[in-house]
């Protein structure tokens, strides 16, 4: 029992870590550009496509990651400079309908691209076998690997933005946006750098998630809708309520789902049990976000205060 | 010369008969987007080799193929469906895998007249009370190679099996045929969404199970992702896995490779069966795909040929609908799976053998059929099934 809720628990905090990277871009383009961006799942998928193409070109996963991730960062520049910029000045409905167009675009290119079929990637076989962490608990070392890079990513990120110039910009323009264009921060550039870094951070979940899910056109659409939800609890524009609200997600999303498919399984056959579960634990996910806006309504940490 | 061609035009209408038609229609309904598409290419592949061996002409008339996208969403094939069956007006369908899919569309297409030949779903509904003369089960009921698995399983001994399937009516038929010839424990039986990719929580609650061994049926890229995630988990070491043959076909292998050794799993057909017939698609699948077919690729094929042959056998009359759904239910036209016959219910009466994944001679890691579990095996539903 103890191993079975250790390893759920490691389950939700590798969700939790994927949910943040992915997040952690939308809730800062959020917040300081005031920009609701429905197409940054794109970049989620992009950089999982273009990591199981170079994988294939080169032979090597580790090679290909750095290199899927610096195209979709550049991407995802281009993309700013050239559309959405012209949408800040605009109400939230254009830039919902707007982004939306533009994930339709990018799903239907993707599709031309690299056809309807979803993609083969494999984690190098180094990471294929399972590690033991405690006695009887064997666990899958990719996943673990990827609880060690979600990790590193998100003390960097924090340290970024927490102990630079540059993230003080960053948090000066999502507190305050019109005054620190007056303090003489550029705006323009600072605005592409966060997308950028933005859409760097989600092609490496999608490029690390590629290898547990099938690379395959609208596999961000639904973690997409998760993310919002991350970016609502925690706050919009704080990069640490992205990472609490992450884990909290990740957690309440697989082991609510666990728990309460194994409550229901005791009194109830199994297949209603299981359709029961599923429901009930995307259910508990909007009551812990009805939760946090009732008792905090800005999120659980602000970034304006 | 324009004259020449209203001639000839005039010819060509006295030469066809006015009961036939001039063209057979038939209208290719399944899964071509999405995690469980890999199914629906290898079907595609299949029936368009036997296409092309027909040199698109069966009993003497061209062939039309309506190609649709279920999308796995019974939505999205009732809209295709209707659209084949209200505009085209198709002679014959064929195509859906999921059950869930077959089972909304199946009325309209009865209602039309349709012949609807099931190279993939087979649900318990319609091998039982809700039969039709108008469907016929080219592959299998759902239940048939999860029965051959639980005999097996059974046969050698398995005491504690856990139970994982995709939540959906063709996923419940299976765990139904493997319960009702497996007679020992079950420590656990859950099911997931159909599409669910990661299965991280299903394995921990497996491993806390101590079972002896897993059986699982979970279609397309479900089951791709499945197998990987649980030998990276180190549960193959613990659990030896086991699933019906359509989990554990050559379309699988070539995403998982290497971690499927040793996996045996059922089926009706598989590539190395011993027959002229097989032989001979084996071989033309080969040398137009580079690969080994799949079973899907198998019924897709079937299905066409068994159009072929009742169209030839009524020499093309399709408005006689009697004497076509005869000529489709002799089945007349030679297997590759060995011979079988359709049973009252439009199912077929075939056998089961065991297979197990190995790398063959030439280091290809492939399907071997190593056993025979069912000889003429027939499906449970055909005695609720009010057709005789």
């Amino acid at each position: 029992m103890t191993i079975l809720i250790l390893e759920q628990l490691l389950n939700g905090l590798q969700f939790g870590l994927m949910l943040f990277l992915l997040t952690a871009g939308l809730t800062l383009v959020f917040g300081i550009m005031d920009l609701i961006n429905l197409a940054h799942g794109s970049l989620y998928v992009t950089g999982a496509y273009l990591t199981a193409t170079l994988t294939q070109a080169t032979g090597s996963f580790l090679m290909a990651i750095p290199f899927a991730v610096a195209i979709t960062a550049i991407l995802g520049m281009i993309m700013e400079m050239s559309l959405l910029r012209t949408l800040y000045q605009r109400n939230h409905l254009s830039q919902v309908l707007a982004t939306y167009a533009l994930l339709l675009i990018c799903n239907e290119a993707i599709r031309i691209i690299w056809g309807s079929q979803p993609l083969e990637l494999n984690a190098p076989a180094a990471l294929s076998g399972p590690v033991e962490i405690v006695p009887g608990l064997f666990y899958s070392s990719y996943r673990l690997v990827i609880i060690g890079v979600g990790a590193v990513l998100a003390a960097l990120l924090y340290i970024l933005i927490t102990r630079t110039k540059a993230g003080m910009w960053v948090r000066a323009g999502a507190s305050n946006r019109q005054m620190a264009t007056v303090m003489g921060v550029n705006i323009k550039l600072l605005f592409t750098v966060v997308f950028g870094l933005g859409a760097a951070l989600s092609a490496g979940a999608g490029a690390l998630l590629g290898p547990l899910l099938s690379v395959q056109v609208g596999m961000g659409e639904n973690i997409l809708i998760l993310a919002f939800v991350v970016v609502v609890i925690g706050g919009v524009g704080s990069n640490r309520g992205a990472l609490v609200g992450a884990l909290l997600v990740g957690w309440v999303d697989n082991d609510g789902t666990a728990a309460l498919s194994m409550v229901l399984r005791q009194l109830l056959p199994p297949t209603t049990a299981s359709t029961l579960g599923s429901t009930l634990s995307s259910i508990l996910i909007y009551i812990l976000m009805a939760a946090v806006l009732f008792w905090k309504p800005q999120g659980l940490f602000p970034a304006r205060g | 010369m324009k004259k020449l061609i209203v001639i000839a035009a005039s010819g060509l209408l006295v030469l066809s008969p006015a009961s036939a038609a001039d063209k057979v229609k038939i209208g290719f309904l399944s899964t071509l987007s999405g995690p469980l598409a890999v199914l629906g290419t290898e079907a595609q592949d299949g029936f368009n080799l036997a296409l092309r061996e027909n040199n698109n002409k069966v009993g003497g008339l061209p062939v039309e193929v309506l190609v649709g996208d279920d999308q796995a969403s019974p939505d999205a094939g009732k809209q295709a469906a209707d659209r084949m069956l209200k505009r085209d007006k198709v002679d014959f369908m064929t195509g859906v895998l999921f059950s869930n899919v077959l089972l909304t569309i199946a009325p309209s297409v009865f209602a039309a007249k349709v012949f609807y030949i099931s190279s993939g779903a087979g649900p318990a509904a319609l091998a039982g009370a809700q039969c039709n003369p108008f469907f016929f089960g080219i592959g299998w009921q759902n239940d048939g190679q999860s029965e051959a698995m639980g005999q097996y399983l059974k046969e050698n001994g398995f005491k504690n099996v856990y139970l994982l399937a995709a939540n959906y009516a063709g996923g419940k038929d299976n765990i139904t045929g493997f319960k009702r010839t497996f007679d020992g424990g079950i420590v656990g039986e859950s099911y997931v969404k159909l599409g669910a990719l990661d299965f991280s929580s299903e394995l921990a609650e497996i491993r806390a199970t101590k079972g002896d061994a897993l059986f699982f049926f979970l279609p397309g890229a479900m089951g791709t992702n499945f197998i990987k995630q649980y030998v990276a988990a180190g549960l193959d070491k613990q659990m030896p896995l086991f699933a019906p043959g359509y989990d554990a076909d050559e379309d699988t292998i070539a995403g998982v490779g290497a971690p499927m050794i040793g996996l045996r799993n059922a089926s009706h057909w598989a590539w190395d069966l011993d027959n002229p017939a097989n032989k001979h698609f084996v071989e033309a699948f080969q040398s137009a795909y580079r690969r080994y077919p799949s079973v899907f690729s198998f019924q897709g094929y079937e299905a066409f040929n068994l159009i072929a042959r009742a169209v030839s056998d009524v020499k093309g009359n399709l408005e006689d609908k009697d004497a076509l759904r005869d000529a489709i239910k002799a089945a007349r036209f030679a297997s590759a799976r060995g011979d079988f016959k359709f049973n009252t219910n439009q199912f077929p009466i075939q056998n089961y053998y065991l297979r197990v994944v190995q790398k063959d001679g030439t280091g290809t890691i492939t399907n071997k059929t190593i056993g025979t579990i069912f000889k003429n095996h027939t499906d449970s539903y055909a005695s609720l099934c009010p057709m005789k």
